[in-house]
């Protein structure tokens, strides 16, 4: 009787204190988030956070669909010249930013230079030389030499279209616009409380007619992953895009009222890799990096580490690019091989049985795929001969200091390719980016002549089907050489409640225009 | 030199002695806020990461930037967050409310149950009440801070549904004022309870074991014996002079009572300074957190002064002007 009346009570003061609290029915789109931005302004600041809000209030030339082809947007179309050296845009007419100025080709021009000489991606637009604005409608981009990656660095995460008489005056790092930022995209920026939420509400003079369908996002940060998802799951957060706990996406998939799909994101091309210092003995041998290779069961850290819920990764391009290929080494787990690798680079047991010694580090903050992998790795690599010593890092810059200054021997670490070989992967391998203090370049010191070679002849390969072949020599040479072991995709899901429906699911999924997203009726 | 002009020069020496260690200390941990921007940035190039360092005035020797930060906090300017690109002291200020609100209610709450559990502990010392102040004390002085707060998440957000999992308001909007006000209440009520849990416990042996003692000395059984009824000697008599070491502890905690709110704002993502802090921490975002440290450091001062204006008020034995005239032991077995 007792237990029935603390249960009755407790369902009293819920339902109570549930309907007080109900939220007010709109079409409104909560997302939910760990990521915190810096600012909103996508020329100049690159990461999930800063993009997933940029492609909501910055509109660019061009956007994707889901199988890699260019859509137009603010470009209605778009001519490359015979001898790739010039892209000419066509933009939409009558385009306006939410203050109500119209979008000419020099706001166009504007940007490209801007990003050119503010973003972090400094291989997306090297070639460009100049814009010309022949007319208000039509922009023409100048290159040195022909620039294949040209296209994807139009997507909306990496060339919104920011005005200039906004961003045009002064230092743009310091524009207080970055904060309260002007777009012309689908959703106007409405007000941010920092580290809380950020707001925005729809764009009434969108230039693509019927969208976006939502009145209003309100794009929550809740910093703790396993808060995000029990306030998902009591159906307080309407959209978790870029989730990628293993475990989160577990307990997800069995809420009631929550869709889990794993859909789009293949542009963003996250890779989860054990990367070697190649100039540190004994792995500057390629044979004990192979052997290492082969010493590991992927299918292991696949079905039970990671739960089934990542796929593999066997090269260094993302294997849904049209640009990827799956000829290449598979290190299949050979244990027999491994060991016959070890003693054919000189390294033999001593009377414990340990053939080397060596420190393995892994960045903070991914458990699942960091943590979990290389303590693996520590146990298993015993049965070869190999000890090795878990280094943990406090946290991000602590773990960045060492592998930008190559105090390290082997580190776990997640890499993103951003659509296009020349944005993201080029500058793990390429020997001219072996640059000491800065992380996530050539931190492995890996040269290799004929893989600068490939990847100095692709950049400017305009007809895909050779640019492709290139690429696939050069995976099949970085695979063998094995700078790195690729473990697995870093699976990105979106989790959503039931009944919304259109959900951006394109190549580059959260970090492109979110204006389908509806509830079905 | 005037009491007073002695205390506000002391405290003048320790802040300064508060920022100099805290801006020794936090360049001992490795990385710089440049690490964490190009972290985040997916990479950056030599001249990149060079302007940022020379920009955020990295690129000068340690004991110039120190000089240049006192230089700058003595005129009231905190700096500009590297990380979050905000003036500090717009970020302060957007913080500040929710992290007093959260840390008052729990001293609050801490302080009321604390001290009548205590109470009604002492009045029977052997009772089952007093058995379960003790257990309890013993609990939540235990378990830590974050952990009672996970598992109030888990009963009261998951299990049973009654409050929200994180933040300070609905983020969709309440039509009314007093909506937003109860909306507040609602998300305060799991923070403020794990905040305070660990304080209840403080407080609650702490005044039961003050109650015991005051309730055995001869005062007491004087206003026992001139026909008090019993709640005007404990609540009358027994108790001013038995809160005494609870309000030495509301000082002396404060501190604490911050530190646990860094811990709790984590958890509950509630947008105070502590979570702040934690950022930053995590970011190297170093003008931030000094400045959050400032703070700190001057709240602390603060309720220690308050703490100090207390005594005299509670205790007339104690405080400047009073002591002459009051007479110590008669002063308290008068009252």
């Amino acid at each position: 009787m007792k237990h029935f009346r603390s249960s009755t009570l407790a369902a009293a003061v819920a339902l109570t204190l549930g309907g007080l609290f109900a939220p007010a029915q709109a079409e409104t789109l909560v997302v939910g988030t760990t990521q915190v931005p810096r600012h909103f302004n996508g020329a100049i600041q690159s990461g999930i956070a800063t993009f997933m809000a940029s492609s909501q209030i910055f509109a660019s030339p061009l956007r994707y669909d889901g199988n890699w082809n260019p859509q137009p947007y603010l470009a209605k179309s778009w001519d490359v010249s015979d001898d790739g050296l010039s892209v000419t845009l066509h933009l939409v007419e009558g385009a306006t930013f939410h203050d109500g100025e119209p979008i000419t080709s020099e706001d166009v021009k504007f940007s490209i230079m801007t990003i050119k000489a503010n973003h972090p991606f400094q291989t997306m637009l090297a070639p460009v030389v100049d814009v010309e604005t022949p007319d208000p409608l039509t922009a023409v981009i100048k290159l040195e030499k022909p620039h294949p990656a040209l296209l994807l660095a139009m997507s909306p995460a990496l060339m919104p279209i920011i005005p200039e008489h906004i961003y045009g005056e002064g230092d743009i790092q310091q524009n207080p616009a970055n904060l309260a930022p002007v777009g012309s995209g689908p959703f106007k920026f409405v007000e941010y409380k920092q580290g809380e939420y950020y707001k925005l509400a729809k764009n009434e003079d969108f230039f693509l007619d019927g969208l976006p369908k939502m009145d209003e996002v309100i794009v929550q940060i809740i910093g703790d992953s396993a808060n995000l998802v029990l306030a998902t799951e009591r159906g307080d957060i309407d959209m978790v895009p870029f989730m990628s706990g293993i475990r989160d996406v577990q307990r997800l998939e069995k809420a009631d009222n929550v869709e889990v799909s794993d859909a789009g994101y293949d542009a963003v091309g996250a890779l989860n890799w054990i990367a070697f210092n190649t100039k540190k003995a004994p792995f500057d041998n390629p044979a004990v990096r192979q052997a290492i290779g082969y010493a590991i069961n992927k299918d292991f850290i696949l079905q039970r580490l990671l739960g089934g819920v990542a796929k593999d990764s066997t090269g260094p391009i993302t294997g849904t690019s049209p640009l990827a290929t799956d000829d290449v080494e598979k290190y299949a787990f050979d244990l027999e091989k491994a060991t016959s690798l070890l003693d054919e680079a000189g390294l033999t047991p001593d009377g414990n049985g340990i053939r080397l010694s060596a420190t393995i580090d892994y960045i903070p903050g991914s458990p699942e795929i960091g943590r979990n992998v290389v303590e693996y790795m520590r146990t298993q690599l015993k049965q070869v001969g190999i000890e090795l010593e878990v280094r943990t890092a406090p946290d991000f810059p602590t773990w960045a200091q060492r592998i930008a200054n190559y105090d390290f021997d082997m580190t776990q670490d997640s890499v993103y390719n951003w659509g296009d070989p020349v944005i993201g992967v080029d500058r793990t391998y390429i020997s001219s980016n072996i640059r000491k203090g800065v992380i996530w370049s050539n931190t492995q010191q890996y040269s290799n002549a004929r893989v600068d070679e490939l990847l100095a002849a692709a950049a400017i390969e305009t007809d895909q089907t050779k640019r492709a072949e290139l690429y696939k020599e050069f995976q099949q040479i970085v695979v063998a050489d094995a700078p790195i072991l690729y473990i697995n995709e870093v699976p990105f899901y979106t989790a959503y409640k039931k009944g919304l429906t259109h959900l951006p699911d394109t190549i580059w999924g959260a970090v492109s225009p979110w204006d389908q997203v509806e509830w079905s009726e | 030199m005037p009491p007073l002009v002695k205390k506000l020069a002391s405290a003048i020496g320790l802040l300064l002695a508060v920022v100099v260690l805290n801006f020794l200390l936090i360049q001992l941990a490795p990385g710089d806020p440049v690490s964490v921007i190009v972290g985040e940035m997916g990479g950056a190039s030599e001249d990149l990461i060079a302007q940022m360092r020379a920009e955020y005035g990295l690129d000068k020797p340690v004991w110039l930037q120190l000089l240049i930060y006192v230089g700058k906090i003595c005129t009231g300017d905190f700096g500009f967050s590297y990380y979050f690109k905000q003036p500090v002291l717009n970020l302060i200020l957007q913080r500040l409310p929710a992290t007093i609100l959260l840390v008052v209610s729990a001293l609050v709450l801490a302080v009321v149950i604390g001290t009548l559990m205590g109470i009604f502990s002492a009045k029977k010392p052997k009772g089952i009440l007093s058995h379960f102040v003790t257990i309890f004390s013993l609990v939540g002085y235990a378990a830590p801070v974050f952990w009672t707060g996970l598992m109030l998440l888990i009963l009261f957000a998951s299990i049973i549904p009654m409050f929200p999992v994180s933040g300070m308001m609905n983020v969709r909007g309440n039509d009314t004022w007093y909506g937003a006000v109860l909306d507040v209440l609602h998300h305060l009520v799991l923070p403020a309870v794990t905040l305070a849990s660990i304080y209840i416990a403080t407080y609650s042996r702490l005044s039961r074991a003050s109650m015991l003692d005051v309730l055995g000395s001869d005062y007491i059984r004087t206003a026992r014996a001139k026909g008090l009824n019993e709640r005007r000697v404990v609540f009358g008599h027994a108790l001013r002079n038995g809160l005494i070491p609870v309000v030495t502890m509301i000082g002396l905690q404060f501190g604490q009572l911050f530190a646990g709110a860094v811990l709790v704002e984590t958890v509950f993502n509630w947008p105070g300074l502590g979570r702040l802090a934690f950022e930053s921490i995590l970011r190297r975002d170093y003008p931030t957190l000094l400045a959050i440290l400032f703070f700190s450091a001057i709240l602390v001062m603060v309720a220690n002064i308050l703490t100090d204006l207390a005594y005299g008020r509670i205790d007339p034995r104690i405080g400047g002007p009073r002591r002459k005239k009051a007479k110590p032991r008669a002063a308290g077995a008068t009252q």
